[in-house]
């Protein structure tokens, strides 16, 4: 459960005012807005990256606010994807396990466990530079989910695609949140997006969010 | 060209097809022609060429007025030998001091918000923006004060080799700092941010992302570093002096060579310098296109354009794999 108890938080021109909102667990929520209505700054700040001036965010029932970005146990995907540029995409799978000690046999396993889930296999040696704009999205999701993270939270994971990859991405999202049962934030601004992933829609306005809709049947 | 002038409208009706539109309504000449190029790259070129000779010509000069014989016998000098061993050990020393201070400080002005931020920023500036002379001054009279007095006494920096290192250090490293700022500033804070998110700590994020990714910046903040220290002379006069033997640097060589009038030695070391100088240049402009130290950085330029035909096959195989 992603759940953010009036949240305000201030980011240069605009600010975000008391933010009131929850995901429950297990569920693909969606939060749409125009650009430059503050979902970057909201995604941040729920990952810790920000700090909010008031307000609590609380993952699965304990109040996370103040703890650093790690401890939080989010996998992150930012807008652009936001890869190491000098990483090969074995590395960008195997980063989070490196920090975390895991033995190198872990690590080959649960690096080839990933790279099946999101469709990377064939391209573990290359570097970002080469890669398309599907393959990148597919390596950042491949590392946000690499720790095993319980909450995923995706900025525009979908926008700089052409129609296939979009189409491709939109259906690996789908799968790997009914496998792995994280619970999702995606943020975009695309309606047809929200209308084929969202379990649960938010709608973000002037810095506040002002509808949620459920379609869990 | 033909089919457009008016000549050609008599024989429009003639044909089977209807004219098209454009020709029914719109006139048929050209309506508007931009202005050729040409005058602009040519002024361009006048204005480049002019100052690419000046440089060439200056050292074409040199060449010209010193003569090899005098290059050899300068060579041959014992005083110069020792210059050349204390210029190259000094720059090198102060280029590794002034990479080791400039990266931690333009990471903390580029990436970190702090009360009296725009007064640090200046301070980091003065060393450019004040003469040379002044800087040697300055540091003399620090070393001249009471806690460092003491310190000059014990170990002996001023009028001495440390001296020559701290002139340095105090200039080269301003633009060192620059640099790496400036390096900071271009990259993106995302990649930090998600490895923050992965469960680095900062050092963490600092050391296995944003340095590996600042390597040009390094090896620019260093060649810039470098060839200052290789060059400088005003704060080495005045806080190192012009012994021989002693704090005799290259350009300190120049100088006294000029002193006793010897204007065909000064010239051999100033070309002595100049060619250490493009010897370094060139060195690091091989290792920075070098496919071991920067791949990504020529590999993004080649790849744009090429790969995206390339991308059809590879979406094939992607949705193989997963679906």
């Amino acid at each position: 459960m992603i759940e953010a108890r009036s949240l305000t938080v201030a980011a240069g021109a605009f600010h975000l005012d008391g933010i009131t909102f929850a995901v429950p667990a297990g569920q693909y929520g969606v939060l749409m807005g125009a650009t430059g209505s503050g979902k970057t700054t909201l995604l941040e700040t729920i990952c810790g990256l920000k700090n909010p001036l008031i307000g609590q965010v609380i993952l699965h029932g304990l109040d996370v606010t103040g703890w650093k970005p790690g401890d939080r146990g989010i996998g992150y995907v930012p807008q652009d994807g936001a890869l190491f540029r000098r990483m090969t995409v074995r590395q960008h799978l195997s980063f989070a396990l490196w920090v975390r000690r895991w033995s190198g046999e872990q690590i080959r396993q649960r690096v080839a466990e990933l790279a099946a889930l999101v469709g990377v296999a064939h391209i573990l040696d290359r570097r970002p530079h080469g890669l398309s704009g599907g393959e990148s999205q597919r390596v950042a999701l491949g590392r946000a989910l690499s720790f095993g993270p319980e909450i995923l939270c995706l900025d525009e994971p979908l926008s700089a695609l052409d129609d296939d990859s979009r189409r491709d991405l939109v259906a690996l999202l789908k799968r790997v949140q009914r496998e792995t049962g994280v619970t999702v934030l995606h943020v975009t601004h695309n309606r047809v997006e929200a209308e084929i992933l969202a379990d649960y829609r938010l709608r973000i306005v002037e810095g506040r969010v002002i509808q949620t809709e459920s379609f869990a049947a | 060209m033909p089919d457009v002038s008016p000549s050609a409208r008599p024989a429009a009706p003639a044909s089977p097809r209807p004219a098209p539109a454009v020709s029914a309504d719109l006139p048929l000449k050209r309506p508007f022609r931009a202005k050729a190029d040409g005058p602009f790259y040519l002024g361009l070129s006048i204005l480049a060429g002019f100052y690419v000779a000046l440089i060439v010509a200056m050292l074409l000069a040199d060449v010209y007025y010193a003569g090899l014989g005098h290059f050899g016998r300068i060579l041959a000098s014992p005083n110069i030998q020792f210059a050349i061993k204390l210029s190259l050990l000094s720059c090198c020393v102060t280029t590794i001091l002034a990479v080791w201070v400039a990266v931690p400080v333009g990471y903390l002005m580029s990436r970190v918000k702090f009360r009296g931020k725009a007064f640090v920023d200046a301070v980091l500036d003065i060393p450019i923006v004040l003469p040379p002379l002044v800087i040697g001054l300055s540091l003399l009279i620090l070393f001249r004060q009471t806690p460092l007095r003491a310190l000059d006494n014990y170990f002996g920096i001023a009028f001495d080799k440390p001296a020559v290192i701290l002139a340095q250090f105090a200039v080269a490293t301003a633009f060192a700092v620059r640099t790496m700022r400036a390096t900071f500033d271009e990259m993106s804070p995302r990649q930090e941010q998600v490895a923050l998110t992965l469960g680095c700590s900062r050092s963490q994020a600092f050391w296995t992302i944003v340095l590996p990714e600042s390597r040009m910046g390094l090896l620019t903040a260093a060649t810039l570093a470098w060839a200052r220290s290789l060059g400088e002379f005003g704060p080495i006069l005045v806080f190192a002096g012009s012994t021989r033997q002693r704090t005799e640097v290259l350009p300190v060589s120049v100088h006294l060579h000029l002193s006793i009038g010897d204007i065909e030695g000064a010239v051999a070391v100033s070309l002595l310098m100049i060619l250490m100088a493009v010897v370094v240049l060139v060195v690091v402009r091989v290792l920075a296109g070098g496919d071991w130290l920067d791949r990504s950085f020529r590999g993004r330029r080649r790849s744009r354009s090429p790969d995206a035909p390339g991308d059809a096959p590879l979406k094939e195989g992607e949705g193989a794999s997963h679906d």
